[in-house]
């Protein structure tokens, strides 16, 4: 065959082009509105201190959604994060009544998230098996563990110190959980975007096999995500517990669905393959936004859980009429 | 256009006349014809993209012509859906037939039309008996009792067929049947051909092998770019001639002539074991070699190729590379040591089809691309865009997605992300398999220039031009064992054969 000298241009489509007719846009969009609506629907709403106060009710869920975006991108799914919560929660509670110090007591947090982390990633990549069941089912043992060691009663006493992570100020009405936020947004969004190992987790989830036929080491991928998981469910414990200032075992009961939900309404399949860490940062900010504004009108909590099922539906119809909407 | 064939004296059961089918953008066929006449077996012809696919999916209902007519017994026709279609008589057997895996033999064959008794209940005892009928009739040694999971790929075929049968189909088509088959089954299914033009079904036969054509067809029809090249009697053309009207020009020779100096020993594998697929596998390779594989289809040759790329791991043995020895875990430890594997599975394992060409062919390469983990797109485009060219690829962009590419395409960005990793030995496990003639010539070439550079390539392959004409040397595989080594002059299709099936053997 003759060679010619043919061409191929590297991109068609300029990435800017492309982002500009993206899901994130579309979403970018949903937010300006709600914060429009908002502004003008409560007098109370664009206040410094209200805001971020509003920022409380997503900052913990994204910590977690961000590991989860990468975990759901690569094809698998964690429903035991705030079963971790729990947990980890429980060991902190534990060993503040030593007297632990504050220090101390972050340590236990994150390790304990870690050890649920990796005891999922034993069970789905070590021994094979689908992680929807295995972390169904860490779900009940984890929070089974809390409510055995505290029925009904609930730890307190935590360090003063303790308090600086969900109650504390970095600067002004900027909240050390916001500072975190955004710190692991930037983290995750370079790990995602600019890292070879984002480009793994993005082959393995459109194609496993084909992944690991490319000598991409697939569980180990996988393995460290379900690590990096139960650690960000351990970040969000220490915030949780430290915003709350007691353990209950029902502690972040149900977040777990409200983490996918984020995850999903940023735009990443559920079948996984797709999706980025810009699409989940807005998508929190969205929920926030929602949940803080019907607060605001003193909508009632029934029509509050009304509407994020709404949202939930609407986050799968969604997709399918943006679909149509782009052809 | 074509006089009455002397071969088949009776007017078309079924005929396309000047059909057209557009889809956006595409002119798939353009006024095309076809007769298909009892008790003859006609073989549609043509490279990959002349329209043969769906010029079936036309017969069958499942596309409506844009213009032109279909006829039956040379009245006009239409079919709105499969059903119509199969009323009509027009059966299809394609590569993945749809058949049910949880249902029986007898279930499969009578889907829709079961005998009824009493009640209008399905008549079981009458359903199996007339199946056993049935595939006694083509000789097929099933039970129809069995559930269709518990057989091989040919047996399901022979239940396709069965089916086929069973509705008293009167147009047979059948679509690369042989694709998945080895050897003895082919030639069982050539049988069963003659045996369905002997009950004077009307055959339309696809397929990509020639020596097939030559064997069981009465008629040909050659498409090229979804137009009509020409029909007529196979007695009355040559392969060549064949060749020539397929692809619009002459191809004169169809193997790559190679200088045949290898150089020093690159890999030797000792005494590979595996508890079920394969037992003692042993052979040496060097620089500038095509080594090919020859087996039939389970001899275990893909099993072991994927061991040797740390798929699967081996229970026993050793392999040294550039005399070290080496030990493989995982095909990242493959890469590594410089082997590479491009499947015979191009869209499940060889490539990542909805990724960009661009990430298919940096995935491997991204600890070269990347600087301390970090990606470089410039680096990437820079990888892609080298290896690409080699190998004359077609694409709209780099950044297109792989499943947007044809199958030869497809391969070609494969093998452009294997050797973008500067391997020692490449494996290639049915590189032609579906792929078009000039594709095939290409890829062809490209091995042939590849152990030119001193790149060991081992070619797992079932078809035999192919390995004889492309390899130094042919190892032959039976029940998972190496049966002979043959080289020089002993290379012949006749002890491949004999080799591979285990016949004749002193």
């Amino acid at each position: 065959m003759t060679v010619t000298d043919r061409h191929i241009p590297d991109r068609l489509q300029s990435p800017l082009q492309r982002r500009l007719r993206s899901w994130e846009t579309l979403l970018l969009a949903v937010a300006v509105a709600i914060f429009t609506f908002n502004a003008f629907a409560s007098p109370y709403f664009l206040n410094a201190w209200n805001l971020s106060d509003a920022t409380f009710n997503f900052t913990e869920k994204a910590m977690i959604a961000f590991a989860m975006a990468l975990l759901i991108i690569a094809g698998e799914i964690d429903l035991s994060v705030a079963a971790i919560i729990a947990l980890a929660s429980t060991a902190m509670g534990a060993a503040a009544q030593f007297g632990a110090p504050t220090l101390l007591l972050v340590l236990i947090g994150l390790a304990v998230g870690l050890a649920c982390g990796a005891f999922n990633a034993v069970l789905v990549t070590v021994m094979g098996l689908p992680s929807i069941v295995v972390t169904i089912g860490t779900m009940s043992l984890f929070r089974g563990i809390s409510y055995i060691v505290l029925g009904d009663t609930a730890y307190g006493g935590y360090p003063k110190g303790f308090k600086v992570f969900g109650q504390g100020y970095v600067w002004w009405v900027f909240s050390w959980e916001l500072v975190i936020f955004v710190a692991l947004a930037l983290a995750f969004g370079v790990l995602l975007h600019l890292t070879n190992f984002g480009r793994a987790v993005y082959a393995i989830g459109n194609n496993a096999t084909g992944a690991l036929f490319s000598g991409i080491r697939v569980q180990r991928v996988k393995f460290i995500l379900f690590l990096l998981t139960g650690l960000m469910s351990g970040v969000a414990s220490v915030c949780l517990t430290s915003r709350l200032g007691s353990t209950r075992p029902s502690i972040g009961l149900g977040m777990e669905l409200e983490v996918v939900t984020m995850v999903v309404l940023g735009g990443v399949n559920i079948l996984g393959g797709s999706g980025t860490i810009p699409g989940v940062v807005i998508a929190a900010v969205v929920m926030g936004l929602v949940t803080f504004g019907l607060g605001l009108l003193n909508v009632p909590g029934i029509v509050m859980s009304i509407v994020i099922g709404l949202l939930l539906i609407g986050v799968i119809a969604l997709p399918r009429l943006w679909a149509m909407w782009r052809r | 256009m074509s006089p009455l064939p002397k071969a088949a004296p009776l007017p078309p059961v079924l005929a396309l006349d000047g059909v057209t089918k557009v889809f956006p953008g595409v002119r798939a066929l353009s006024e095309v014809s076809l007769a298909l006449y009892p008790g003859t077996v006609t073989a549609l012809v043509g490279e990959n993209g002349a329209g043969k696919s769906t010029v079936v999916k036309i017969l069958t209902g499942i596309y409506q012509p844009d213009g032109g007519a279909i006829r039956v017994d040379g009245q006009p026709a239409t079919f709105p859906t499969a059903q119509a279609a199969a009323d009509a008589g027009i059966t299809a057997i394609h590569q993945e037939t749809v058949l049910f895996d949880e249902l029986s033999v007898a279930e499969n064959i009578y889907l829709g039309h079961a005998p009824r008794g009493r009640f209008g209940l399905i008549d079981t005892a009458a359903m199996h008996r007339k199946a056993a009928e049935i595939l006694h009739s083509i000789e097929a040694d099933i039970d129809p009792a069995t559930p269709l999971r518990d057989l091989g790929i040919a047996s399901k075929h022979l239940v396709a067929i069965a089916r086929a049968l069973s509705i008293d189909a009167r147009v047979v088509i059948m679509d690369e049947p042989t694709a998945a088959l080895s050897h003895k089954e082919i030639t069982e299914l050539y049988d069963l051909v003659d045996k369905l033009k002997q009950q004077g079904k009307a055959v339309l036969f696809i397929s990509h092998k020639f020596d097939e054509i030559f064997r069981i067809a009465d008629r040909y029809t050659v498409f090229r770019d979804g137009q009509f090249v020409g029909d007529g009697a196979i007695a009355d053309v040559t392969q060549s001639q064949l060749v020539q009207m397929m692809v619009g020009r002459s191809v004169d020779h169809i193997f790559p002539a190679r200088a045949k100096a290898p150089g020093a020993e690159v890999l030797r594998v000792v005494g590979y074991d595996h508890p079920t697929e394969f037992a003692d596998i042993g052979f040496s390779l060097r620089r500038g070699e095509i080594l090919g594989f020859y087996g039939l289809i389970g001899a275990g040759r893909s099993e072991f190729m994927q061991a040797l790329f740390g798929i699967t791991r081996p229970s026993k043995g050793a392999i040294r590379i550039d005399d070290k020895v080496r030990v493989i875990r995982s095909p990242a430890d493959a890469v590594a040591n410089g082997i590479v594997y491009v499947p015979e599975d191009r869209g499940k394992q060889g490539a990542i089809t909805a990724l960009p060409i661009f990430q298919n062919v940096t995935l491997p390469s991204l600890g070269k691309t990347s600087r301390s983990g970090f990606l470089r797109l410039a680096e990437e485009f820079k990888l892609a865009r080298d290896y690409t060219a080699r190998l004359d690829l077609r694409a709209a962009s780099l950044d297109q997605p792989v499943g947007n590419l044809s199958g030869g395409n497809q391969q070609k960005v494969v093998i452009a992300k294997w050797l973008a990793t500067q391997p020692k030995v490449i494996i290639l496990d049915e590189p032609t398999k579906g792929i078009d003639i000039g594709s095939k010539a290409a890829v062809h070439e490209f091995m042939a220039e590849l152990a030119a550079q001193g790149l060991a390539v081992i070619m797992v392959s079932s078809e035999i031009p192919e390995v004889l004409g492309m390899s130094d040397r042919v190892i032959v595989m039976r029940e998972g064992r190496i049966v002979a080594e043959v080289s020089g002059d002993q290379m012949t299709p006749e002890t491949l054969v004999r080799h591979a099936a285990g016949i004749g053997e002193d």
